[in-house]
C-alpha cells in the first residue's frame, strides 16, 4: 500500500490487546512517553472474544488516572482496526500524533531532565 | 471475605502529598482476591504517585510490597528493616491490616489505601456482594442457609416485611428481598415447615452490641 505515517511511533507487539494492563500503560508514562495507543481489532471481532473490550475499559481507568495525576487522560486512547484497515492504520497513527504535538512534551520526561521531543511517541498493538 | 474498594486516587494523593519517601503495602490475602489492595493495585497505586510527584515538580520516593497478611504479626514484622526509610505507609490492606500495622508500628504515620466495604463473595470477577455480617452467632440452619442479617435491609428475623415487591427489596429494586430468597430456599429443601416456627429474638450481644469483639482459644494456642 506504501502509505506514509510519522515515523516517531514504537510499535510494541502483543498477541491480544486484552494483555495490556493498567500498569504497563503507566509504566510507559512513567518512562516519559509523549502518548500511548492502543490498537486493537474491531469490537465483536477479538479473537479471544473479549480481549479488545478489557482493553477498553483499562485505557479508560488509565485515561482517569493521568487526568486525577494531572497528565491528561488525552494521552492514551484507544482504537479499533481490523488487519485488513491499514489506510485507516495511517490516519490514527496521523492523528494521535497531532493531538499529542499540540498537548506538547510529557512533563514527565522534562521533569527528570530528558530532552523534550517534538513529537509524540505512540505504542500501538 | 472481606471485600475492599479502592480509595479515590485523589484522597491519596492528599494523603501523601506532603511526605517524600512513601511506602504502599499490599496484602496477599482478601483485598487481593477483590483486586483492591493486592501487589497488583499497589503497583498501579505506586505508578500513579510517583506520575503526580514527577509532574508536580517534587522529588519522591514511592515504593511498593506486598505481604503475606497484613492482619498476623509474623508477616508484618518483615518491615521492621525497611519501614524506617519512609515518612508513611500507604496500606491497600483491609481496615484490619491497616490497623495492625499502625499497632506494630507505632511511630509511623500509616494511611489507608482501600475503602474496605463487607464479608462477601466474588458473584463475577469485578461483582462482589454482601452475605455475612459477622454477627457473632449464626442462624444460617435455621433459614436455609440464607441469612437474613445480611440478605435482608431491615435485618429482619421472622420476614418478609410489606415491602417487597415482585421479590426485590423496597429500599432498592435490584436488591433481591433475602426473605423472599429464604422462603424459595426452604420450599425447594421441603422445609417451608420452619416459617410456621419464629426465629427466636437474637442476642445482639455477640455482635456488636456487645462492643469490640474477642476470641480466645486456648487449645490452639502456643
Amino acid at each position: 500500500m506504501r502509505l506514509q505515517y510519522p515515523t516517531n511511533i514504537r510499535i510494541i507487539e502483543v498477541p491480544c490487546t486484552g494483555k495490556v494492563d493498567i500498569i504497563h500503560l503507566l509504566l510507559a508514562f512513567e518512562q516519559g512517553v509523549d502518548g500511548v495507543m492502543v490498537v486493537g481489532c474491531l469490537e465483536g471481532d477479538c479473537h479471544y472474544t473479549m480481549g479488545n473490550l478489557f482493553a477498553k475499559k483499562r485505557v479508560n481507568r488509565v485515561k482517569e488516572i493521568l487526568d486525577r495525576v494531572g497528565l491528561g487522560g488525552e494521552r492514551v486512547a484507544m482504537y479499533n482496526l481490523s488487519s485488513g484497515m491499514g489506510g485507516r492504520f495511517a490516519e490514527i497513527v496521523q492523528e494521535m500524533t497531532d493531538r499529542i504535538r499540540e498537548l506538547g512534551p510529557s512533563p514527565i520526561r522534562k521533569a527528570k531532565g530528558g530532552a523534550a521531543r517534538p513529537t509524540g511517541e505512540v505504542a500501538a498493538s | 471475605m472481606i471485600k475492599a474498594k479502592e480509595k479515590p486516587l485523589a484522597e491519596i494523593i492528599d494523603m501523601v502529598k506532603d511526605f517524600q519517601k512513601v511506602l504502599i503495602a499490599g496484602c496477599d490475602g482478601c483485598v487481593t482476591v477483590c483486586e483492591a489492595g493486592g501487589f497488583k493495585e499497589a503497583k498501579v497505586l505506586g505508578s500513579a504517585l510517583r506520575l503526580f510527584f514527577t509532574q508536580e515538580g517534587k522529588q519522591a520516593q514511592i515504593d511498593e510490597l506486598s505481604l503475606t497478611r497484613q492482619c498476623n504479626k509474623e508477616y508484618l514484622e518483615e518491615l521492621k528493616e525497611k519501614i524506617d526509610q519512609y515518612d508513611a505507609v500507604v496500606s491497600v490492606a483491609c481496615g484490619c491490616g491497616v490497623q495492625f500495622l499502625a499497632e506494630m508500628y507505632n511511630n509511623k504515620i500509616i494511611y489507608p489505601g482501600v475503602d474496605t466495604c463487607f464479608l462477601g463473595v466474588t458473584d463475577d470477577r469485578g461483582i462482589y456482594s454482601e452475605r455475612c455480617q459477622a454477627c457473632g452467632r449464626c442462624i444460617l440452619a435455621e433459614t436455609g442457609g440464607i441469612c437474613p442479617i445480611a440478605r435482608c435491609s431491615k435485618r429482619m428475623l421472622n420476614g418478609p416485611c410489606g415491602g417487597s415487591e415482585g421479590g426485590a427489596c423496597e429500599i432498592n429494586k435490584d436488591i433481591p428481598c433475602g426473605w423472599e430468597l429464604i422462603f424459595h430456599r426452604l420450599k425447594t429443601l421441603g422445609q417451608l415447615e420452619r416459617f410456621e416456627k419464629p426465629v427466636a429474638p437474637k442476642d445482639w450481644l455477640s455482635s456488636r452490641d456487645g462492643g469490640p469483639r474477642k476470641i480466645v482459644r486456648e487449645e490452639v494456642q502456643i
